[in-house]
């Protein structure tokens, strides 16, 4: 068994487990006994190998981005998650999710949801299967993220503010815990990131593998290895970073970059890059790198996007961060901006704002002429073409 | 060794009181004068909630007083000193920390242990610490300081789990979560559901006493839970009372009395 699964408690290395109040018990432990079995049953597969292929649009491809390369100087390609249904990679997670909430008997679905592209993706594949949703967003990200609020109530959705502490991805996560253990029996509730108590991040972490896979497949196509250089994802909770570091992680020469919000920079008070800020703590029933004050409570992080700032990683990441088998870069507001435009103006591919702090962080990296980068272009930015107008002074 | 819970169900086997407040609020040295005032009262148990920057389990009036009493400046340092005196002003009356993990591993279990016990607090309630990890990493630390652990049970917990909870649970209480929600919630709406959950663990025949809690908020759903029960825990009906109060100590007596009387 590889060190980067979970034991079954639940732990990476010291980072995961399940801390959840007696409430969810019944839930998380139905989940636990479960989920393993249910992923690997025929039915399962041949399910969501087919909603992958003709709903979501996979495999994405793996686009060899020439211009970006000849700048960097060195083969990049990007793996265009932004072309998945919905527009990024959060729908492969809740294709895989609602099928297990059908099997466990569930009927009302609640999610949370940061930049709003989990929300979406939620909202897609309970109208898909006619389930109940309700997805708790900060109230916050609702201003700042328009696009998607629209977009979940069009699809049925009733989307819920979360109105307390810093009105954000934290806080809608807090009020779908409250919510599930308010409705213990019927509800399944689906986490977007590799984040929250084991089953979950190892759950979301084989349902956004796909991504790995398909990019190991494409490259020998096209390279003739499956192995690249580089693997560069940002890290919010974490998820697609899992999904496209998983089938590398016992691949020693495979060099995993994992890039984080800085904000205004990892030296102000505005920022949310855990690895260099956070220390072990528990958050949202997972014992994890965690930005907090010197009295355990939990800090409020910065950053210009709503999918990242979370005060938390994924366990799995911790341990990768902790073990050192990932670089962690952070980058900030301006430099991720920048970023932005110079993937939409040298490919015509508008990311989102959270994939462009994984591109920004392609400044960062030695790169030789050799080097195979494989970057995961996890979502596009229609969602924050107001952001990029304002800041970058083109409107 | 002396057990506060014990003398107190052997003394009173029903009807207990058990009564919350978050520490530092409504203001951040209000702590120890309220719970003589709750104890001269006629509360029979008293749990002082460490405030939290976010109580997973708790309705909104207890996230608010936690919010309030972190702002004033409450912290876990401050509460252990401030508890040291107590058993001077309260000798007999059970005393329980209720809190979240995170405050107490940052604190340090070892160092929270030894400073909750030598000021004389009984019991700890930690809701997100599940009896499996407290099992596994720190039931010694707890027995060597003679402090009890507190477990909460639900309309869901099964009964092979109910059991292992009981047989974990050392002379002190059982927490009955009265039904779906949070605190502070309106779970007691359900009063039919909710009474044949209280009678079937009551059928458990259980080794320790159990207090109901969640959704207590006055005589009438205290009287109720109290039925199948060795007693019933208010926290967030106790806190509204608190709540813009010019005497809270007035206040705190009159919510007693709304309940006693």
């Amino acid at each position: 068994m590889s060190q980067y699964h979970p034991t079954e408690r639940g732990y990476y290395g010291s980072f995961g487990g399940a801390f959840i109040p007696e409430m969810l018990y019944p839930n998380v432990e139905e989940l636990r006994e479960q989920y393993l079995s249910i992923l690997a049953d025929a039915s399962f597969q041949q399910e969501y190998q087919l909603l992958l292929r003709d709903y979501v649009g996979r495999p994405t491809p793996l686009f060899r981005a020439a211009r970006l390369s000849e700048k960097y100087g060195a083969t990049i390609y990007l793996k265009r998650e932004d072309l998945c249904h919905t527009g990024a990679h959060k729908v492969n997670n809740t294709v895989g999710q609602i099928l297990l909430a059908e099997r466990l008997g569930k009927k009302r679905i609640i999610a949370e949801t940061g930049a709003g592209q989990h929300g979406v993706a939620t909202a897609t594949v309970c109208a898909l299967r006619g389930l109940a949703c309700i997805v708790y967003m900060g109230a916050i990200d609702m201003e700042r993220q328009k696009p998607n609020v629209a977009r979940m109530r069009m699809l049925g959705a009733e989307v819920r503010p979360a109105t307390s502490g810093s009105q954000t991805l934290k806080d809608a996560t807090n009020e779908a815990i409250r919510d599930w253990i308010s409705n213990p029996t019927d509800t399944h509730y689906i986490i977007g990131s590799v984040v929250g108590p084991h089953p979950y991040p190892d759950l979301v972490a084989r349902l956004q593998s796909v991504i790995s896979a398909e990019i190991r497949r494409q490259l020998r196509e096209k390279t003739g290895s499956e192995l690249p250089d580089y693997v560069v994802a940002c890290v919010g909770g974490g998820s697609n970073a899992a999904g496209a570091f998983y089938h590398f992680l016992d691949e020693s020469t495979v060099q995993l970059v994992a890039v984080e919000a800085a904000g205004h920079g990892v030296h102000t008070d505005k920022s949310a890059a855990t690895s260099v800020l956070g220390r072990p703590g528990i958050i949202h029933g997972s014992r994890t790198l965690l930005m907090q004050d010197e009295h355990g409570q939990i800090t409020e992080p910065h950053s210009i996007s709503a999918g990242l700032d979370y005060p938390g990683i994924g366990p799995l990441h911790a341990f990768l961060a902790d073990s050192k088998r990932a670089q962690f870069l952070s980058i900030t507001d301006d430099e991720a901006l920048q970023a932005a435009q110079l993937c939409s103006r040298l490919e015509g591919i508008i990311p989102a704002l959270e994939t462009a702090h994984a591109l920004a962080a392609l400044d960062q990296l030695p790169l030789k002429p050799t080097d195979v980068v494989v970057l995961n272009l996890s979502g596009r930015g229609d969602k924050d073409l107001d952001t990029y107008l304002r800041e970058l002074h083109l409107a | 060794m002396v057990n506060r819970f014990a003398d107190l169900f052997a003394r009173k086997p029903s009807g207990v009181l058990n009564l919350y407040i978050t520490a530092g609020y409504p203001s951040l040295h209000d702590t120890v004068p309220l719970l003589k005032t709750l104890a001269e009262s006629g509360a029979d148990v008293l749990e002082i909630g460490v405030p939290f920057s976010d109580p997973l389990a708790d309705g909104p009036v207890i996230q608010q007083t936690s919010s309030a009493a972190l702002r004033n400046g409450m912290t876990l340092k401050l509460l252990l000193q401030e508890l040291q005196g107590i058993r001077q002003v309260l000798p007999d009356t059970p005393l329980l920390l209720m809190g979240y993990l995170n405050p107490v591993l940052q604190y340090g279990m070892e160092a929270f242990c030894q400073q909750t016990a030598a000021a004389g607090i009984d019991g700890v309630i930690l809701p997100d610490l599940p009896a499996e990890e407290y099992a596994a990493l720190y039931q010694e630390t707890f027995r060597r300081h003679n402090l009890r652990p507190v477990f909460l049970i639900t309309p869901q917990t099964a009964e092979a789990r109910i059991r292992r909870l009981d047989e974990l649970t050392d002379d002190a209480f059982l927490y009955l979560v009265s039904g779906p929600g949070l605190t502070g919630g309106n779970q007691t709406a359900d009063h039919s559901s909710q009474d044949a959950y209280l009678a079937r663990v009551e059928a458990l025949n259980l080794r320790n006493p159990r207090l109901v809690g969640f959704g207590i908020a006055d005589k009438t759903s205290f009287e109720r839970a109290c039925q199948h029960a060795h007693g019933a825990i208010i926290g967030s009906a106790l806190l509204r009372a608190l709540d813009g109060a010019a005497d809270p100590h007035e206040a705190a007596r009159q919510f007693v009395r709304s309940i006693r009387q």
